[in-house]
């Protein structure tokens, strides 16, 4: 009895800890301003998405989407503190408010976009991407069935390992999941033989591959076992801060679509302040208007964001471009106008 | 008088207690109407929709969250249960053999209990899982493939028992470790005897091992209990690491429950019971055994 007091003792010590005190101004947009610095959760291990440099720095599709809003809420790319999340923590750190935002390749679902669930906003998809297996070249593996039985590994906490017991639920085949917290732990149970194949974003399996001794050994397969629209995604019930994100980067793909780009901003700039009857691209750089402190930002935060990131297809072909580390065909990634998924509501 | 302010410090330590008491619970439920999150265990009843490698009991993707949990419960209990009668042998045949007379046992003992206790626990799972058995290139048989079979899919043992290698590396690794540990405590143990029982019983004519373990070592029981029941409460704590090797323990899978479901604090709170009660049966049964002992030792 006296140690079982104890230990209730000491569990209610420890969940005191746990809350947080309701305090400062309402939306976390106004904390961020009064801060003048903005704290990003991303993933620090994804090549093309968020990746340590050794360096020092961040890199990545994911870290990009961070600048933006940076240029547009603080003013500035480069006032980003970044947090390295892994899967099981992100939520729980956007929850007790550790971090602003998350840009960490998020799939967007009914359950975490919830109030009964995760209770988080999204904010528009930055990457469509689809869950896929990675297998040796030499094993004829070719389809999902020639995996009947066998192991695969997954990252636990995931809707990968959701998706991956779906579809073999679907064919009525056995398999055995063995499940790491941690890709790198993923990819060095597969490559050491423990699984047959490992299950993940098809951009994660491309990104990871990538660094293998020898990429050219491993194939993808054909089949996509689930659509992963990635985005990032704050604490729900805060308006005023998931507006603010969800314009800032149907502002990317606006000015993509108008040809606006880093080298040529200053230019439209110049073009929209000349030409009164331009008045479209008027109201979208904020010459004239008030469509930013609709928003709760300042009128000119587009041209803050292009300067400080470029337009999406910018970003895109940095990170994940023909070019880039981690080649990743743009395909459904494409704005809508050549055939892809990227729309954006007007800017009226 | 004495009494009276023993009174005194009773009843403020209780009034401390009901205030600490007092406090967490009104600023959980504030919180918890503040964040809309609707404390309930509702959500145990659904269907979990993921796969287990490992299940002593028959389990499947569409049972309930609860019943994962409780599959989770026991794959710890299986590695926990093992481990800690492999760990007590360990720790005794190295704590004996440190305080021994032979210098070569002397030396590999206590390099050993160096070595293990300086690194920490996690590197050394990972070093057991990653570089023990996943680096196992085709299979290695001992002496034949009717008694130890390795290979990186794990252990085969007399043909037909088959450990994975995520629970076998977790076993090691955690065994290894808290037998270094235990060993100490068996040392400090015996080192509390006193040296004139050494001379006693060789002055009987009682060889050195049976003259230990008949006469040192039930001495040496009473002190080695206390410590060795901490060692047995850290070694369930640690068996948590298992996610590190991605073996199912109740961690890992409240993990995935969590995120799957978001009820974070709800998956915290049956964790904590859950170690709660498991501890307190280890604890329980070690009081009884020491119970037992000063019983033996009275008469």
């Amino acid at each position: 009895m006296r140690s079982f007091l104890a230990g209730l003792i000491g569990a209610s010590m420890l969940l005191t800890g746990c809350t947080t005190k309701n305090e400062g101004p309402k939306s976390r947009l106004d904390l961020i301003k009064q801060r003048n610095e903005m704290v990003c959760g991303v993933s620090g291990k994804i090549p093309g998405f968020s990746f340590l440099k050794s360096n020092g720095t961040y890199k990545g599709i994911d870290v990009d989407i961070c600048k933006a809003f940076a240029a547009a809420f603080v003013g500035s790319p480069s006032k980003v503190q970044y947090r390295t999340l892994t899967a099981a923590e992100r939520f729980t750190a956007i929850r007790t408010g550790e971090i602003d935002l998350l840009s960490r390749n998020t799939t967007f679902n009914l359950s975490r976009d919830s109030i009964n669930g995760n209770s988080l906003t999204f904010a528009p998809v930055i990457f469509h991407d689809g869950q896929g297996l990675l297998v040796k070249k030499n094993s004829g593996i070719t389809s999902i069935k020639d995996l009947a039985g066998q192991a695969v590994c997954v990252g636990s906490g995931t809707t990968t390992e959701q998706n991956i017991n779906d579809a073999f639920e679907a064919i009525s085949l056995p398999y055995t999941p063995i499940k790491y917290q941690d890709l790198n732990q993923v990819v060095a149970g597969y490559l050491q033989g423990r699984c047959a194949a490992m299950t993940s974003d098809r951009s994660q399996l491309a990104a990871a591959r990538s660094g293998f001794k020898n990429p050219k050994n491993h194939i993808i397969l054909q089949e996509t076992l689930s659509k992963e629209p990635l985005a990032p995604a704050s604490i729900g019930g805060d308006q005023k801060l998931s507006d603010a994100m969800r314009w800032v980067i149907f502002s990317l793909i606006t000015a993509e679509e108008k040809g606006i780009t880093k080298d040529n901003i200053n230019k439209k700039v110049e073009i929209a302040q000349n030409n009164p009857q331009l008045k479209q691209l008027r109201r979208f750089l904020g010459v004239e208007g008030d469509l930013g402190e609709k928003i709760g930002l300042d009128n000119d935060f587009v041209i803050r964001v292009i300067n400080a990131t470029g337009n999406y297809g910018e970003i895109y072909n940095r990170h994940l471009g023909p070019n880039s580390d981690v080649p990743i065909p743009r395909g459904l990634n494409k704005l809508y106008t050549q055939g892809g998924l990227h729309i954006s509501p007007p800017f009226n | 008088m004495k009494g009276l302010r023993s009174l005194y410090i009773q009843v403020g330590i209780g009034l401390v207690l009901f205030i600490l008491f007092a406090v967490l619970i009104n600023n959980l439920s504030i919180n918890l109407i503040r964040t809309n999150l609707n404390f309930s265990f509702k959500w145990l009843y659904r269907p979990a929709s993921f796969a287990l490698a490992e299940h002593p009991l028959p389990y499947s993707p569409s049972d309930s969250y609860a019943w994962a949990l409780f599959i989770g419960w026991l794959n710890s209990l299986k590695v926990i249960f093992i481990s800690l009668i492999i760990s007590t042998l360990i720790g005794f045949i190295t704590g004996i053999a440190r305080t021994g007379r032979n210098p070569l046992l002397k030396i590999i003992a206590a390099s050993y209990i160096t070595l293990i206790r300086q690194t920490p626990l996690l590197l050394q799972l990972m070093f057991w899982y990653f570089v023990g058995f996943l680096s196992i290139k085709g299979t290695l048989i001992f002496p034949n493939e009717r008694i130890l079979v390795l290979s990186n899919q794990g252990i085969k043992i007399f043909g037909d028992i088959n450990l994975t290698a995520e629970y076998s590396s977790l076993v090691i690794g955690l065994t290894v470790f808290t037998g270094a540990y235990i060993a100490e405590v068996v040392r400090g143990g015996i080192n509390s005897v006193p040296r004139g029982q050494w001379e006693a019983f060789r002055s009987v004519g009682l060889n050195e091992n049976s003259g230990v373990l008949k006469i040192i070592i039930p001495q040496a029981l009473p002190a080695i209990l206390p410590g060795l029941t901490s060692q047995y409460l850290n070694l369930a704590k640690n068996s948590t690491l298992a996610i590190a090797v991605g073996y199912a323990d109740i961690y890992a899978i409240s993990d995935t429950i969590i995120n799957q479901t978001g009820r974070a604090i709800e998956g915290f709170i049956l964790l904590l019971l859950s170690f709660l009660f498991l501890n307190l049966i280890i604890s329980l049964m070690m009081d009884f055994f020491n119970e037992i002992i000063t019983k033996y030792q009275k008469v």
